[in-house]
């Protein structure tokens, strides 16, 4: 009903029949590119409001409500006064990794947005190793951390970078795990087919236990890696003030501010893709009439208010959870995750070998 | 990188002045091996402002208000502290109404400093709700002391010879119902912090402080009590209406953060007790006595009270004029800061907060 | 224990004492380098048991400095107050107890800080509040500064 490829081949077609192929394939990523960077930014900014909002209401406050109705304008308002703030530069600090550092973070958030379908045919690229694609990208951001931290010649930026490595390279494998279950489950790493594979029922429901299992993992993992909520010990603010964006200001800053929101989207929409059905809505049984009007709403609205409840989750960790320390990140990581994941791979491999998933 | 490393390769680093989690102008150096604590040395003296010598140069009605500014947390009692210690000295005795509402004052601020420290003690551990729900509470505690003082922090109410006025005649139902409210919402931070996976992972058997080391440091209040140290002067040295009462003394014996905190929490419902005891039955009678002039006479005389945070002592030497010779305040945060390397040492950064934030260290009470 | 037990028991260790005039506690005026060895004896012997230091301070006399230690015993809370008067206003020096008490380090720090006495045998007698390099000791009483409050 709602299919947005005809409209995306309609477009294709005229920019091919209008222009050369060289020029049609720019003018095509052009667009691409900014219809990308503009969800990015409405994103990151909604985002950063929902949190305001969601932790305001858990702590018996309004939040924001002055700028625009509800406040809604709040984060714009505040983007502006962070681009207007003065870029402070670090004596003695390395200047070219320090500058560079947020833009490894926020361009590896920006290529993981990339293959993310948002609706049928909405999704940038469907590569065919969709999975593995995401993890890659998304754990470069990463490196953009321990540079900012390594680069700001400051000691608490240090060791929040150094506990921000160790805890991204372990809940890495624990987030590509868990992935890799649904993976064993659906038999391809591209997202079109993995969502095709859920036509008939999304994972988490008819992968059994272990699927629920996996997602359970997986959500634990994902916060992990975007240095939020429980595990926030790259920030800390109670112990290293800021972590490793201690030294930053300004414009700077708000690229690591909203690269952590955008991963957290991420994650998010990689866990509605793989265990909720992506932009499947939502089916019971074979109830013809509700299925219908599930299918009368439209796959966008369906995809985010998933991704949305998935964000509910993560921020709810946060914001009702204390912090970890860096010996309790790593033991529950290394000594319960990844057995238990492990125990899960193989359980899931038996039940997909032996056909008894539904 | 121009990274000092110290001989042997010490890796220093400098929480505070400003820091989020020293709660104020304290300093800790710290060695660190890695995320590990090798040793802590606090440096105070941020916020010294030579209370004790500025005593010297005021009257002592004159001088109660600066005692608000030690420990701003539990003003009532440092004022009710200088105000025993001149009484004593005058050898004279307020009515038993005075003595009362003093002691609901003193009370209510103990409860209102744990909440803070609640709050605060939440947000040392990285769970930043609990800051809102502890404030909620503490605000109508607040209330209460605007309503009856005129101030919520430094209230500078309570003054050698009795109280500066009496209290708001609404001030009796206020406490009953205060006492009401905050039992239904006392339960509400052991659901959120009390019972919590992380919070017990991050506090039980962090910074264990033997009875010994607490005494030998002098680590009073709730910080000592939590070690099994019997320090409570309500019970040992009894003064205002706490003889008129049963108060128990809150220990644990485990001396961890953990069993500090959980005997601040108790102590809140300890102090709900005492007030509940104590709300009803205030007695008429003068909240002023009638005297010629506030001074000690010749003197050296020496109070000990229980504030939030531990023994306060005002030792006061006089010469007999209108100020004092000498005015030394034995601070509770002062004793109980210095513990911090003893019981740091070995464990990580996080738990270093941790057991900053169990020993409730209000700075300003440290330099006086 | 009651004063007059106190007062033999510190009169048999050290003959030269003489009682104080507070009335509030039991007070004794000690020879400077007798307190160190009475302050043990306190701790150590049975029937007193001062295990806890809850206040060491000084205060500038006519008749010299004098340094006040006020004791407590946490299994009899009897409490004792020594008294060393150092007549010596320019050169104040008396033996530390820290080696005693944990807690008279940070007390005697403060006092060194603010009434310049030496105490002998400290592990780390530093300023503690002022800055190293602060000149005078601002709790004696002919302490003058550029920007005092004084009326």
């Amino acid at each position: 009903m709602y299919d947005f490829a005809p409209l995306i081949d309609s477009i294709t077609s005229y920019l091919n029949t209008n222009f050369s192929p060289f020029w049609a394939g720019l003018l095509a990523m052009v667009m691409l590119g900014l219809v990308l960077l503009l969800i990015y930014a409405v994103l990151g900014l909604y985002l950063v409001y929902a949190e305001r909002k969601i932790c305001a209401r858990m702590q018996n406050r309004m939040g924001p409500n002055r700028v625009g109705p509800m406040g809604l304008f709040q984060t714009i308002a505040d983007l502006i006064k962070l681009l207007l703030k003065e870029l402070i530069f670090i004596r003695n600090a390395d200047n070219f990794l320090f500058n560079i550092a947020p833009f490894i973070v926020i361009v590896a958030s920006i290529m993981a947005i990339g293959s993310i379908p948002f609706g049928k045919g909405l999704q940038a690229i469907d590569l065919n190793i969709g999975v593995l694609y995401i993890l890659a990208i998304s754990s470069m951001g990463v490196i953009g951390i321990l540079i900012a931290g390594w680069a700001s010649n400051s000691k608490y930026s240090v060791i929040g970078a150094m506990r921000s490595g160790a805890q991204v390279i372990s809940y890495e494998l624990s987030v590509g795990l868990a992935l890799l279950c649904i993976i064993t489950y659906a038999g391809t790493m591209q997202f079109s087919e993995i969502i095709a594979s859920q036509q008939n029922g999304w994972w988490i429901f008819k992968g059994h236990l272990p699927a629920m299992i996996a997602f359970a993992v997986y959500l634990v993992a994902g916060t992990a890696e975007t240095n939020r909520g429980p595990f926030d010990l790259a920030e800390a603010e109670s112990e290293l003030t800021a972590g490793f964006h201690t030294e930053y200001s300004g414009i700077k800053f708000a690229f690591f501010f909203l690269a952590e929101y955008m991963n957290m989207f991420i994650i998010a929409a990689v866990a509605t893709t793989l265990f909720l059905g992506g932009w499947l809505p939502f089916h019971l049984f074979q109830w013809q009439g509700f299925n219908q009007v599930m299918d009368f709403i439209p796959p966008v609205f369906w995809f985010f208010g998933k991704t949305a409840f998935v964000i509910y989750l993560m921020m709810w960790f946060k914001w009702t959870f204390p912090r970890l320390r860096i010996d309790q990140l790593l033991a529950l990581e290394w000594k319960y995750l990844l057995p238990i994941n492990l125990m899960n791979l193989i359980l899931i491999s038996f039940l997909t070998l032996m056909q008894w998933h539904f | 990188m121009d990274i000092e490393l110290k001989e042997k390769e010490e890796y220093i680093i400098n929480m505070g002045p400003q820091h989020p989690s020293t709660h104020g102008v304290l300093r800790f150096e710290l060695c660190l091996l890695g995320e590990q604590v090798k040793y802590v040395i606090p440096h105070c003296g941020y916020i010294h402002r030579g209370i004790e010598k500025m005593c010297e140069h005021l009257t002592y009605p004159q001088l109660v208000h600066l005692t608000d500014r030690m420990d701003y947390l539990s003003a009532h009692i440092n004022n009710e502290a200088v105000a025993l210690c001149v009484e004593k000295s005058m050898n004279v005795e307020v009515s038993d109404r005075v003595k009362y509402i003093r002691t609901i004052l003193s009370e209510l601020t103990r409860i209102a400093s744990h909440q803070l420290w609640w709050s605060a003690f939440g947000m040392d551990l990285g769970a930043l709700t609990t800051f809102f729900y502890g404030l909620r509470d503490r605000e109508k505690i607040l209330d209460i002391f605007e309503e009856s003082t005129g101030s919520r922090l430094t209230q500078s109410f309570i003054t050698p010879g009795g109280l500066m006025g009496d209290v708001h005649p609404n001030f009796q139902k206020r406490v009953a119902e205060f006492i009401k409210y905050f039992r239904k919402k006392l339960p509400e931070y052991d659901q959120l912090l009390t019972g919590n996976v992380i919070f017990r992972e991050r506090t039980k058997g962090i910074g264990i402080m033997s009875k010994e080391d607490a005494i030998d440091y002098g680590v009073t209040g709730p910080s000592g009590r939590g070690s099994g140290f019997h320090c409570d002067i309500r019970k040992i040295e009894p003064y205002s209406a706490y003889p008129f009462v049963e108060v128990n003394e809150v220990t644990l014996t485990e001396g961890d953060t953990y069993a500090r905190y959980l005997v601040r929490i108790k102590e809140m419902w300890e102090s709900l007790n005492i007030l509940e005891q104590l709300v009803d039955n205030v007695p008429a009678g003068p909240i002023m006595l009638e005297l010629k002039a506030i001074k000690a006479p010749k003197g050296e005389y020496y109070q000990r009270v229980e504030t939030a945070r531990g023994e306060l002592g005002v030792y006061i030497v006089s010469d007999g004029g209108p100020s004092p010779a000498r005015m030394k305040f034995r601070s509770p945060n002062f004793s109980n800061l210095f513990i911090i390397n003893k019981l740091a040492a070995g464990h990580k950064i996080a738990d270093l907060v941790a057991i900053s934030g169990s020993l409730d260290l209000v700075i300003p009470d440290i330099d006086r | 224990m009651q004063t007059e037990q106190l007062t033999t028991l510190i009169t048999s260790w050290v003959p030269s004492q003489q009682p104080g005039v507070s009335k509030q506690y039991p007070e004794f005026i000690l020879p400077a380098d007798q307190v160190h060895f009475v302050a043990q004896s306190l701790k150590a012997h049975p029937e007193t048991k001062m295990d806890y230091l809850f206040c060491l301070t000084a205060n500038d006399r006519k008749d010299g400095f004098h340094v006040v230690y006020h004791l407590t015993s946490t299994v009899y809370h009897h409490v004792v107050v020594l008294k060393v008067i150092l007549p010596d206003k320019e050169n104040p020096s008396v033996p530390t107890v820290s080696d005693i008490w944990r807690s008279a380090e940070y007390f005697e720090r403060e006092v060194y800080d603010l009434f310049g006495i030496r105490f002998e045998n400290h592990p780390d007698l530093r300023r503690l509040f002022l800055e190293d390099d602060w000149v005078g000791f601002p709790l004696r009483k002919d302490y003058k500064d550029s920007f005092t409050l004084e009326r």
